[in-house]
């Protein structure tokens, strides 16, 4: 492990940045390397779908309908994990609904940790009616359960792939937007930012130049550990009928397919299922490993 | 705690509960679809009746004016007639949700009842193989989807097993005279304790689903605050003073270390509410989180105004007790 380590970070040396030390800690767990390497085999597997799915993901094949997995009696190698009620085959199809977890996981935890650190930074750092617009919004968007919030806009704009992505996005730049808000808080009375008032520099330099940089280790540990829970609310939306419509495979809907043959066809909800639980496992065990390395109080 | 503070923090609710109030009605006037068109469905009517109903729904009146009366109204608890269920909407959320509430305050027990034990063993017995497998296990909590976690309970032991019942709240053979419309409660006033097991069968799986993330983050909570306590010079002088190890735990450490297990309790419980949508649609419960789903699905858009809105206030609400409750708790925090 070690020798991965020195050959990803380099050697040590004493001059070392905070980041590059916390990074070298992150990695000196095993448990951290190794979910952080799942999560990549994920998003390799999402990225390579039509290169590694042994088979088209909506292609139906009734004479193969509720086929069961390779190691019970009627199933086939070419078909691993069996098929679905309309024969499709679900390992292809747990490959290619990676890609649909994995983009919106992706894709909403950037876009709202983008807003999240830009209206974070502004709150925190001009103060004043700025900071109290976005907190009052802030706390107005916290007094929604997030399921809840999320089901009510696509219940008015409707299911999709478009809409489930802002439906998300809508309150989830609220989580980073706290995380910098405190933290430029902290960070505008420190003797750095205040030299660089001293020498002029205006508030968007200082803000994105001089602030963003210190506070950006909690916004990653924050993003990582939301980002596990993104990919189980889309998948919770897709189940109910609200996310991703059929017939582009998503693990949430599958799951829900199953549901109707859970009597003759265990497998057709099974594997969906633990395909979400090891990428959201992997994800907040590296989100944990994140959160111990980057935060001095774990530290010990 | 000081009442000017409570006051004050009392204050600060309003405009948070005022703007959840915004959303939520925005959220349905902007809604695409014309809510007399939905209402009407396929029934035959003449243009002037129409142009009535659109009159009585208040719709020909401007979305501004539209609010405050939805406000208006809102406060007096009249959130308009279910589309569907042609009936006030009040009435019919008021059927469903002693369901949820019980479920959700089992699903609270439960999670109380698992995270509070195994989170003070985690940490009295920190780094052995039982604090790992603690560890472990709330990572699982946190990361099983509730839906799939549901549908295996159900496969295990509703389908191979025949142990629980797959659906419902109660065997037809046992129904039970409301009171409280809350089963167990109902089934144990009136000495039906036949009826009290069948609900209990009904309730176990799907407030263990609800429960679960809840459990996950208490046994945490526990662990990190049970921690901290025993890191603390009282612990090592009531240990001085010669009092029993369990005496010391029980005595001094649980009760500074659940202050802030049940501080998290409190917030928790609020989103106990998203889950339930879930748990009800998987096992079938007949509580508000299932209504409001097939509110959607039917386009029954004051019930889920309604719903959203009384979900928000709760949730509101509880987060509001969580940060009173901390600090009646805990003397050195003041809000």
């Amino acid at each position: 492990m070690s020798a991965v380590l020195t050959w990803v970070l380099g050697p040590v040396s004493p001059d070392e940045s905070p980041f590059r030390r916390n990074l070298r800690m992150f990695f000196s767990s095993r448990l951290s390397t190794v979910s952080t390497l799942m999560v990549f085999g994920f998003v390799l597997l999402a990225i390579a779908a039509p290169l590694v799915a042994p088979h088209d993901p909506n292609e139906t094949d009734l004479f193969r309908r509720l086929q069961p997995p390779a190691w019970i009696e009627g199933g086939e190698w070419s078909f691993l994990l069996g098929c679905d009620a309309l024969g499709r085959d679900i390992l292809s199809r747990i490959i290619y609904g990676s890609r649909i977890s994995i983009f919106i996981g992706a894709f909403v935890i950037f876009v709202a940790t983008t807003i999240g650190i830009l209206a974070g930074l502004a709150a925190g750092y001009l103060r004043g009616w700025v900071d109290i617009a976005i907190s009052r919004l802030v706390d107005i968007l916290l007094g929604f359960p997030y399921l809840i919030f999320a089901i009510a806009l696509i219940a008015m704009m409707g299911p999709g792939l478009q809409n489930i992505l802002l439906a998300l996005i809508y309150k989830e730049w609220v989580m980073p937007c706290r995380v910098v808000r405190g933290e430029t808080l902290a960070a505008r009375e420190v003797e750095y930012v205040e030299a660089a008032r001293a020498l002029g520099g205006s508030s968007r330099h200082i803000m994105l130049r001089e602030i963003l940089p210190n506070i950006l280790s909690p916004v990653i540990v924050v993003a990582t550990i939301r980002m596990a829970h993104v990919i189980i609310l889309e998948a919770s939306l897709s189940f109910l009928g609200l996310g991703i419509q059929p017939p582009t495979a998503s693990w949430g809907s599958m799951v829900a397919d199953g549901r109707s043959y859970m009597l003759e066809a265990w497998w057709v909800s099974t594997f969906p299922g633990f395909a979400i639980l090891i990428l959201v496992l992997a994800i907040n065990v590296a989100g944990q490993g994140l959160r111990d390395a980057f935060d001095p109080k774990f530290h010990d | 705690m000081n009442f000017g503070k409570f006051v004050e923090r009392l204050a600060q609710l309003l405009p948070v509960l005022l703007g959840v109030t915004v959303i939520v009605f925005f959220m349905m006037a902007l809604t695409p679809g014309d809510p007399v068109e939905i209402m009407i469905g396929d029934s035959h009517v003449t243009p002037e009746q129409e142009a009535e109903l659109r009159h009585d729904l208040g719709l020909d009146r401007p979305p501004v004016e539209r609010f405050f009366v939805f406000l208006g109204n809102a406060v007096r608890g009249d959130f308009g007639i279910s589309f569907y269920h042609r009936r006030p909407v009040i009435d019919v959320i008021a059927e469903r949700l002693p369901a949820t509430i019980e479920l959700s305050l089992v699903a609270l027990v439960l999670a109380l009842a698992t995270s509070i034990p195994l989170g003070i063993v985690a940490a009295v017995k920190k780094n052995t193989i039982f604090d790992k497998l603690a560890t472990v296990g709330s990572l699982f909590g946190v990361s099983l989807p509730g839906f799939w976690f549901g549908i295996l309970l159900l496969m295990l032991f509703s389908v191979h097993l025949h142990l629980l019942p797959v659906a419902g709240r109660v065997g037809y053979e046992f129904e039970v005279p409301p009171i409280t419309h809350m089963l167990l409660i109902d089934s144990l006033l009136q000495g039906r304790f036949d009826a009290f097991a069948n609900a209990f069968k009904h309730l176990i799986m799907p407030a263990i689903v609800l429960g679960l993330p809840m459990a996950a983050i208490l046994t945490r909570v526990t662990r990190t605050s049970m921690l901290d306590v025993l890191s603390q010079d009282y612990m090592t002088f009531a240990e001085a003073k010669g009092l029993s190890r369990s005496r010391i735990l029980l005595r001094h450490g649980l009760k500074n270390a659940l202050i802030p297990t049940v501080t998290v309790a409190a917030l928790q419980t609020g989103a106990l509410l998203g889950g339930n949508m879930i748990v009800e649609t998987v096992f079938g419960w007949p509580g508000l989180g299932r209504l409001v789903v097939e509110s959607i699905f039917l386009r029954n858009y004051p019930l889920v105004q309604a719903a959203v809105l009384i979900y928000a206030t709760t949730y509101v609400t509880l987060n509001f007790l969580a940060d009173i409750l901390y600090t009646i708790l805990n003397p050195r925090v003041r809000l």
